[in-house]
């Protein structure tokens, strides 16, 4: 399979200002089908199951089947993705159930800042300091041979 | 077929690639860029926020220098590879490389901390993080950094470059590249650049992966990086190095889940199926590492030699499967408990951790897990070597032959390694960073983004120096994008072909129309090419002159038929290229792995006509080569190893 699109929830994101699982794919698997709209993975066997448009699709509308040549069926692994965490359900074959709740960012969506926080520096074209040397060291400054 | 327009991008620095060190790269040319007036583009073929090998997430930093100094690093990178290794350019990322990880930390990304707000290690390189979200995170931080640019930074995503362009009338100097967009609307794009920066990552499916039914896309590295960093570069002619040095990981069998949390964290120990610890009987008096000396005698053992003692025991004694004893290691930890309480708290803690490692970086492992009932608390799991794959920035050390720093030299290693801009190839501002720069193993994700910085800086200053525009050959570019374009026409023109004249009355599935063969099956036959005959898993990872040379062969009647390759579409028209990109690699690499007459990395392949280290011939050299794509020919060099910094201790991973 292994992404797979569930069309009762998938509205091909009509509402959205970009189809998110296209948008997301690494390797460009997803594709709207126009007449349907309704969202497929178009190359099954060359999915990594990354997760990453199941994780995106506002509609929660992509689930995993495992890859069949080696996958017995019956387990689910299904991602819950918020704004500072992520919480995993983990079904087994044998219907047991495990959850876990892990934090993803420390800082609020879309405000990482370039220099990291530490400022610019005084490097100059011309020497080994990055933009945010020493201070992002956090040494006084660079290393090089004989210290 | 429809008409492809052509959009012209103009730029002083052009970045190809969005992961890892093209992230790096972004952050810091931005920069400098604003500061001189330079104009930075940046093109990846897929979307920054999840692209590259930390798509899905990391568990962990594995480049964290801390208080060590970059000559501790600089002993295991060295030890690791079995003496090969460019000083010069490991300790330049050695230096910088803490300062990337705080930046890291002040992004957002989540670095595990002890109570005394000191970052957990899970060895003495690598820091744990919660890392679901660690490309997300510096692709936000590249995008913020390039919107300081205002009209002179722009990203362009969805747009797979597949050829550099060269100056007219220098062919030794880089004038741009060429794209396609895979997304509507379709257009050609034309790079016009004074320095281009290849970060396009490394290589899978050059080999035969192990599944290949409908996992094909599991393998450990992920599908969508297709050896562009060197196919781009060695078509441009850059002198590329190290190509035969590729990386074999050892993992949990078919997901390819992480095993470091589970050797270094929870210090479990892997056995043969009888129970033999092949590590300790390796290590021991008389054991097979002592034929591996000095790299066998000294700790850590090198990545491959541990790969060497499982493969000896699972071909060659049929000891196999190796199991990974990770209920054992979960007993011992919960036993130091102090009660019965305390131990239950300490297992449902660890076992979050475990999983995390998986659902961070390997969600697969953790279906598979379920999916077969194995609860890591109550027995074994089987890890197994995979197929090899081309990754420079991890423990293999494929990639572009490129310039060092100026000060981190002798006058020897100077004369050899400096020629003027940090990470500059032999071509005139081409520059690369992470699994585009060879024999500068073990940076990963953090020494990565490390060298996109170093790199990025380099070409600003190369960019005001040689501020004049190269120029681009326009009749060249309408041929580069009739070739482009030419497996969708090939497919427009004879997709009809059942009802002409010739085979009338024939009837096939469109897969077999005699004309063509589909870009799915390009690569296989590169796949079954290099598996079964440049030491592949099906080959039990052996190889000799005698078999490198039928490859040789057969690829030459793959490269012969490129252009019977047809494409549907634009999204198979991408595959093309991947594939065409692959072919490269997989050529370079088997001519390199002809060139070095000796096995140097066994565990990670074997030539059956040379089974030793050959210290005298090849110890203190990098085996470089060098494509002419006008004549189709190969030159192979030997460069020197100059090892100017003596190891006095080699410092480990604990
Ligand atoms: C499974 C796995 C686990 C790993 N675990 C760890 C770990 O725990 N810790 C750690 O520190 N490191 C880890 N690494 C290593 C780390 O991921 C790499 O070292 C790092 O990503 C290399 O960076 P890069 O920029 O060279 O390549 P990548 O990050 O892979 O980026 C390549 C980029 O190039 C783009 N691209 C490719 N071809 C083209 C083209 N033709 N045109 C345009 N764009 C193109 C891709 O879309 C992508 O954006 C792991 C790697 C793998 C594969
Ligand atoms: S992201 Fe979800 S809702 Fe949107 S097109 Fe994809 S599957 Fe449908
Ligand atoms: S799981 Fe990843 S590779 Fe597969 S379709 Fe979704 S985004 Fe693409």
């Amino acid at each position: 399979m292994p992404s797979f699109v569930i069309t009762d929830k998938c509205d091909g994101c009509k509402g959205q200002d970009r189809t998110a699982c296209l948008y997301i794919c690494p390797n460009d698997l997803m594709v709207l089908d126009q007449e349907r709209m309704k969202a497929y993975n178009q190359e099954p066997s060359m999915c990594w199951e990354c997760y990453n448009c199941v994780k995106i699709c506002p509609q929660q509308a992509i689930d995993m089947r495992g890859y069949a040549d080696f996958m017995p069926l019956g387990a689910s692994v299904v991602p819950l993705r918020g704004t500072e965490d992520i919480m995993w359900t983990v079904k087994f074959r044998d219907g047991s159930v495990k959850r876990f709740k892990f934090p993803i960012r420390t800082t609020p969506e879309g405000s990482a800042p370039p220099d990291g926080g530490f400022g610019f520096g005084s490097a100059t074209l011309d020497d080994q300091l990055l933009a945010t040397e020493p201070a992002s060291l956090r040494t006084d400054k660079v290393w090089t041979l004989g210290d | 077929m429809q008409d492809f327009a052509t959009k012209e991008v103009t730029t002083d620095l052009l970045i190809i690639g969005g992961g890892m060190a093209a992230t790096g790269a972004g952050v810091e040319a931005a920069y400098w860029a604003k500061k001189n007036g330079q104009k930075v583009v940046l093109v990846d073929k897929a979307a920054l926020d999840r692209s590259g090998a930390v798509a899905m997430g990391l568990s962990a930093i594995n480049q964290y220098v801390g208080e060590n100094s970059p000559v501790d690093y600089l002993s295991y990178v060295q030890q690791d590879l079995m003496g090969l290794c460019r000083q010069d350019l490991v300790m330049d990322i050695a230096r910088h490389v803490n300062g990337s990880v705080h930046m890291f930390e002040g992004f957002g990304l989540p670095i595990w901390k002890d109570p005394d707000g000191q970052y957990v290690h899970e060895g003495r390189w690598q820091l744990m993080i919660n890392g679901e979200s660690y490309k997300l995170i510096l692709a936000e931080a590249a995008k913020n950094a390039m919107a300081t640019l205002d009209d002179d930074g722009e990203i362009v995503e969805r747009v797979f470059v597949h050829e550099l362009l060269l100056d007219k009338n220098d062919k030794n100097r880089v004038a741009g590249a060429i794209g396609f967009n895979v997304r509507e609307p379709y257009e050609f794009y034309v790079f016009k650049a004074k320095a281009v920066l290849v970060a396009a990552g490394g290589a899978v499916h050059v080999f035969r992966p192990r599944s290949t039914g409908e996992g094909l896309g599991r393998a450990w590295y992920p599908p969508w990086n297709s050896g562009s960093s060197s196919a781009l570069m060695q078509e441009a002619g850059a002198e590329m190095t190290s190509q035969e040095v590729i990386f074999i990981p050892a993992r949990y069998k078919d997901g390819y889940g992480p095993v470091g949390a589970w050797f270094l964290l929870f210090k479990a120990t892997a056995t043969t199926a009888s129970g033999v610890n092949y590590m300790g009987e390796g290590l021991a008096e008389g054991g097979e590492l002592h034929n591996w000396l000095p790299y066998g005698a000294v700790k850590p053992i090198p990545t491959c030699l541990r790969n060497h003692l499982m493969m000896q025991r699972v071909y060659m004694e049929g000891d196999g499967p190796i199991l990974m004893h990770t209920d054992k290691a979960i007993e011992k930890i919960a036993s130091e408990a102090p009660d019965e309480k305390a131990k239950k708290r300490k297992i449902k803690e660890l076992e979050a951790e475990a999983w995390e490692d998986f659902l961070d970086m390997t969600i697969s492992q953790a279906m598979l897990w379920a999916s077969k009932n194995v609860y890591p608390e109550k027995g074994p799991s089987e890890i197994i070597p995979s197929e090899p794959y081309f990754i420079g920035s991890h423990s293999g050390a494929s990639g572009a032959w490129c310039s060092g720093p100026e000060d981190l030299q002798d006058d020897t290693s100077k004369a050899e390694y400096f020629w003027g801009y940090n990470r500059m190839s032999t071509v005139k501002g081409l520059f690369a960073a992470g699994d585009g720069v060879g024999d500068s193993s073990h940076k990963f994700s953090s020494g990565s983004f490390t060298e996109g910085r170093i790199a990025a800086k380099a070409a600003i200053k190369y960019c005001m120096e040689n501020a004049d525009m190269p120029e681009v050959d326009q009749a060249k570019i309408d041929e580069l994008k009739a070739k482009t374009y030419a497996p969708m026409k090939l497919y427009e023109d004879t997709k009809d072909y059942a009802v002409g004249d010739l085979h009338k009355g024939y009837t096939y599935s469109e897969e077999i129309n005699p004309n063509w063969i589909d870009p799915k099956m390009l690569m296989f036959r590169i796949q079954k090419i290099m598996d079964e005959y440049a030491a592949g898993w099906g080959a039990q990872y052996t190889c000799s002159a005698t078999t490198l040379n039928i490859a040789l062969d057969l690829l030459k009647y793959v490269r012969e038929d490129l252009d019977k390759v047809a494409a549907r579409d634009i999204h198979e028209l991408m595959r093309y290229w991947e594939n065409n990109h692959r072919l490269l690699i997989a050529e370079a690499h088997v001519r390199h792995k002809l060139f070095r007459e000796e096995t140097r990395w066994p565990g990670y392949y074997y030539r059956a006509d040379f089974k030793k280290m050959d210290e005298g011939n090849w110890g203190d050299v990098f085996a470089n080569s060098k494509y002419d794509a006008e004549t189709n020919e190969w030159e192979m060099i030997k460069r020197p190893i100059i090892r100017f910094v003596k190891i006095e201790k080699v410092v480990g991973m604990v």
